[in-house]
């Protein structure tokens, strides 16, 4: 016992430990577990008082350090309990640092927060209220709607603005709860208090954010707002609101269009002016008067001084750009310099807006100032300018280019800017083009030439893809190669070793495609005794076009031959194809010395039908459009397979089999003769196993093999790829050239007589855009707006015109309510639409209208009738609020 | 809505988090670690503004702090700057001329000022003088409390019980 006093009379304040902690007199973590040890004690003290001081410095050290204060979550609990303000406090804040949905001990705070609530001090019921709305989860929140709900009724202004504030995470986290709580939460809207007012607009705001479509019927309620609130707060709350509302109902533009006007004219507050001009370019863009008010506004903050204003100014610009270009080519003076701002927020909003204005007459202007400029950026705004250069340029298939080889070019240029690590869209891209422009091919395959011999390339590890895509180009596109030799030189030279095995596998296909290229143009020349068909003959003092072959032949074998020993399957396959492939040309050639036999000819050119068969675009839903063959079932249990597959053994551990099993796939694939292919697989093993022997000797003495370490090493014999100071010399000035930019480039030219004509781009039937898989919205958000729905259209249920049955009779509902004459409201609302839709007198509408606005008279009849036209299609039409219909 | 308000010094020690939306307490102090890195780094002469994940994160420094709050995209980010600006006059006139060693040896108190200003996220006082007069009123509480509780023969009483 006398501890627990001493322990109570000379505890450590809050004071004391921080007091210490900046003392740093011992090390960090030992004071962090000296100081838990210390509280822990304290806290299983009975005393409240102690507990509490000791909950405070966990709470601190919590937060400070980010001490796990999970543990303590009882005491927290203990302390809120207790009848004096200053403890209770002091529970309630650490529980609100603390607690979260899945705190177990939450189920014991339930009573005690319903006490505190209830509980006649302000004070009391504003920490139950503030610490409910950041820990409450479902059950929580189940438990405590009604007390909400009371409260959402007190007379005190301090109670109801808090649970008015709550109510967002209540019927976030239990939907049903808007059965009980709406009305009080709608009455608020009218509340003279405007911090009551603005919390419930706030509120409002966050609710429309998640679902606008359900708040429709309060537009007359929101429009009040609007038209009467003078609290900048408030406004801007509504503004929001509106903004969403306005994208669904575009009738509700026109009555908001002046009002928001009107405020933007009228505040002086720059956030307020903001919030309006968003509104207008964002949702209202189709009134030109306000768009022309707004631009005025945003021209101001352009103009400011204040980075903030400037940066706003830009966002706004970019909402703008959409609709109004041309705002933003009024301003392309301060958007080109603010390119090169040093803020980087600034910078991104300029480079968007700049991407906006591009258009196919200033393209490559533009595109050719900005990779200037990005050689110079840092490396992160570096790469988001060529991403945007990439992905402006390859909207809606390369819409605005005109001239391909030029955007090939830039592509290439792109590649080799040090720190581009935009690799894999440059890839897509330059595969893309190739797939779809024809008339691109030559400079696709000329450009891929450069990158592909260039062996410093290969070392930096964010050009593989790009590379990957060079590789496949200039085996794919190979008749527009200039020699290949060259290109097999290239493909094949040692630092492709530091590719990983994807991409080498892909090399070796292109290695593939040029011998059967060189092969069949060779024989077929021969057989046909005609003139130079291919201009194969680069290499210079070549004399023989045989020898030539063989040479080829020669640097093939010795090259690939090591990489039949690679792990990596696809390597290895396409490494067996190719040696397959020299084994059979060497062999036909000596045959064919001798006797004119033509058989081998034929092989050489049904494989170069294959390879040279030209490939096109897939479009996305291509695999939909094929229609399931009859009697062929694809949900069928396969047990039966094993019954098939039970004598067949899996491929033996001999990389053979494997390698023959994959070879036969691929090849059933590419040729239709399939006796011939069977010929050539056997050709192919035969080869293989003299290979294999040969490359185990070839190994055994350490011919042809550059060994790892060397390699890796010989990286350093090359200059670094991209050297930026090679670079240096094209990119003065930067600032200079985007002014200079933004006087000439901008203005719109006549395209020049002797430019080309735009090459053909392929384009499928459909669109081709990958399908978007619809978002599913969480469950909670569905039950929540349903729950909206239903309580915003009980009257329209009410009246019976789309079928008695679908909703419940209003009576049951107003039983459920706790208070009933809180509903005074709803029937007012729901006897009007009825009446409205009846009679059509319009009487009670004149009412609640005739004293706000006077002019229902002009639109009223047009729109009345457009609305009933419509009633029956659009599930929106059905609860079109009657202040849209006057 | 605010999802949190941060207040970290200049040397990067945090004074101050109050989260609003859901995070867990491996992600609070990834998210500390990344917005100090962010915010601390800028320049003085930059906006205010700083686009981090999803989300736009608006601070504005006093002396040695960075008050910084995190907001939705489509929030307006001159409006959260003045809520920011409320709370520090409000800081201000609660301790006089408010310095960071005021927060950090009343650390509670400056919570349970936020907690006057902000609830749920959204602002629920914007008069200055409302909520001095409601934290006055409740630090009487207290010290009413405290007075009763510190006296001697009530420790007794109560190790003793």
């Amino acid at each position: 016992m006398a501890t627990t006093i001493m322990d109570a009379l000379f505890q450590r304040t809050l004071e004391d430990l921080i007091k210490q902690s900046r003392l740093n007199l011992i090390p960090e973590p030992t004071f962090l577990s000296r100081s838990l040890d210390e509280i822990r004690k304290e806290l299983r003290a009975t005393d409240l008082q102690t507990k509490s001081i000791a909950l405070r410095k966990l709470c601190y050290l919590s937060s400070l350090y980010h001490v796990d204060m999970s543990w303590a979550s009882f005491h927290c609990i203990e302390c809120m309990s207790s009848s004096s303000f200053a403890i209770k406090r002091i529970g309630y804040v650490s529980a609100s640092q603390s607690f979260d949905e899945g705190t177990p001990v939450l189920l014991l705070a339930t009573h005690q927060l319903r006490k505190d609530m209830m509980s006649s001090s302000v004070f009391d019921s504003g920490l139950a209220l503030g610490c409910f709305s950041l820990m409450a989860n479902g059950d929580l929140a189940k438990d405590l709607c009604n007390e909400v709900f009371a409260l959402l009724g007190s007379s005190k202004v301090l109670v109801r603005k808090r649970a008015i504030g709550v109510t967002v995470r209540l019927f976030e986290k239990y939907p049903d709860a808007v059965r009980v709580c709406f009305k009080r939460l709608v009455e608020s809207l009218e509340s003279s208090d405007s911090e009551v007012l603005s919390g419930a607009v706030s509120v409002f705001c966050e609710l429309a954010r998640k679902d606008p479509a359900s708040y429709l019927p309060l537009a007359p309620e929101f429009y009040k707002v609007l038209v009467g609130s003078r609290n900048n707060w408030v406004l801007i709350k509504i503004l929001k609101v509106f903004a969403r509302l306005v994208s669904l109902e575009p009738r509700l533009a026109k009555r908001v269009v002046e009002p928001v006007c009107e405020v933007m004219r009228r505040t002086g507050a720059k956030s307020l002016v903001f919030e309006c001009v968003r509104m207008v370019l964002s949702s209202l863009s189709e009134f030109e008067s306000a768009v022309r008010l707004a631009l005025e506004k945003v021209r101001e903050f352009l103009q400011d001084d204040d980075p903030n204003l400037k940066y706003l100014g830009l966002h706004a610009l970019s909402i703008a750009a959409e609709k109004h270009l041309w705002a933003v080519l009024e301003n392309k003076e301060v958007v080109t310099k603010s390119l090169s701002s040093e803020d980087v927020n600034i910078k991104r909003e300029a480079l968007r807006l700049v991407m906006a204005m591009v258009s196919e007459d200033n393209i490559v202007e533009i595109s050719q100032v900005l990779l200037n400029y990005a050689l110079k950026s840092d490396p992160e705004f570096c790469n988001e300018i060529l991403g945007s250069i990439l992905s402006t340029c390859s909207r809606n298939l390369y819409e605005i280019v005109i001239d391909f080889d030029w955007y090939v070019s830039l592509l290439g240029e792109m590649a080799t800017v040090f720190h581009c690590q935009k690799g894999e869209e440059i890839e897509k891209q330059l595969v893309d083009i190739g797939m779809r422009v024809k008339d691109a091919r030559p400079e696709l395959v000329r450009i891929a030439r450069g990158l592909l011999i260039d062996p410093a390339l290969l070392g930096n590890l964010s050009l593989h893809r790009i590379l990957s895509a060079a590789a496949w180009v200039s085996g794919e596109y190979l008749e527009f190669s200039k020699s290949p030799f060259e290109l097999v030189e290239a493909l094949l030279q040692p630092r492709t070793d530091m590719l990983p095995p994807s991409i080498r596998a892909i090399y070796l296909q292109s290695v593939f495609k040029v011998l059967i290229f060189v092969a069949s143009s060779n024989f077929m020349e021969r057989d046909l005794n005609s003139v130079s068909f291919h201009q194969s003959s680069a290499i210079p003092g070549e004399t023989s076009k045989g020898e030539s072959i063989i040479n080829l032949l020669n640097l093939v074998e010795s090259s690939v031959t090591p990489l039949l020993g690679s792990p990596d399957v696809e390597v290895l396959e396409r490494a067996r194809n190719v040696v397959g492939l020299v084994e059979l040309i060497r062999n036909e050639m000596s045959i064919q010395e001798q006797n004119e036999e033509l058989g081998f000819l034929k092989l050489v050119n049904l494989l170069n039908d294959a390879v040279s068969e030209d490939l096109g675009p897939v479009s996305w839903n291509a695999p939909d459009r094929v229609s399931l063959p009859d009697g062929l079932i694809l949900r069928d249990n396969l047990k039966e397979l094993d019954a098939v597959l039970g004598g067949i053994e899996l491929p033996s551990s001999s990389p053979f089999s494997v390698g023959v099993g994959s070879l036969f796939g691929e090849k059933t694939d590419a040729t239709s003769s399939d006796s011939r292919v069977i010929e050539d697989l056997e050709v192919t093993n035969e080869s293989n196993e003299s290979t294999s022997l040969l490359s185990e000797h070839r190994r055994r003495h350490g011919l042809y093999y550059l060994p790892s370490e060397k390699s890796t090493n010989g990286a350093y014999d090359y200059p670094p790829a991209n050297d930026p100071k090679s670079e240096e010399a094209g990119t003065s000035g930067d600032a200079d050239d985007l002014v200079k930019l933004a006087t000439q480039s901008f203005v719109s030219k006549k395209r020049p007589s002797n430019a080309k004509l735009r090459p053909v781009v392929v384009k499928l039937d459909e669109v081709d855009a990958v399908p978007v898989e619809q978002k599913r919205a969480e469950s909670n958000d569905n039950l929540l707006s349903d729950a909206i729905r239903e309580i915003l259209s009980a009257g329209e249920a009410a009246r019976g015109i789309a079928g008695a049955n679908t909703f419940p009779p209003e009576e049951s509902k107003e039983n459920s309510r706790p208070i009933k004459s809180s509903s005074r409201k709803g029937k007012h609302r729901s006897h009007h639409r009825k009446e409205k839709d009846s009679s059509h007198s319009g009487k009670q509408e004149r009412d609640r209208e005739g004293n706000s606005r006077s002019r229902r008279h002009g639109d009223g009849r047009r729109t009345r009738e457009r609305a009933g036209d419509s009633a029956s299609v659009m599930a929106v039409a059905t609860i079109v609020p009657d202040f849209l219909l006057e | 809505m605010i999802h949190f308000v941060l207040l970290i010094s200049r040397q990067g020690k945090v004074r101050l988090t109050k989260w609003y939306s859901p995070y867990s307490q491996k992600e609070r102090s990834k998210v500390i670690r990344e917005l100090s890195g962010l915010v601390l780094t800028r320049g003085p002469k930059l906006c205010n503004f700083v686009e981090w994940r999803e989300f736009k994160v608006v601070y504005k420094r006093y002396a040695s702090l960075y008050f910084c709050m995190c907001i939705d995209q489509d929030d307006n980010e001159l409006e959260i700057l003045e809520i920011i600006h409320h709370f520090v006059e409000i800081l201000d006139r609660y301790f006089g001329s408010v310095c960071e060693l005021d927060l950090i040896f009343n650390f509670h108190k400056a919570y349970y000022i936020l907690d006057e200003i902000l609830i749920a996220g959204e602002l629920q006082e914007s008069s200055k003088k409302t909520v001095a007069r409601l934290i006055a009123a409740q630090d009487s509480l207290v010290e009413a409390a405290k007075e009763q509780a510190s006296s001697i023969s009530n420790i007794i009483a109560q190790a003793t019980k």
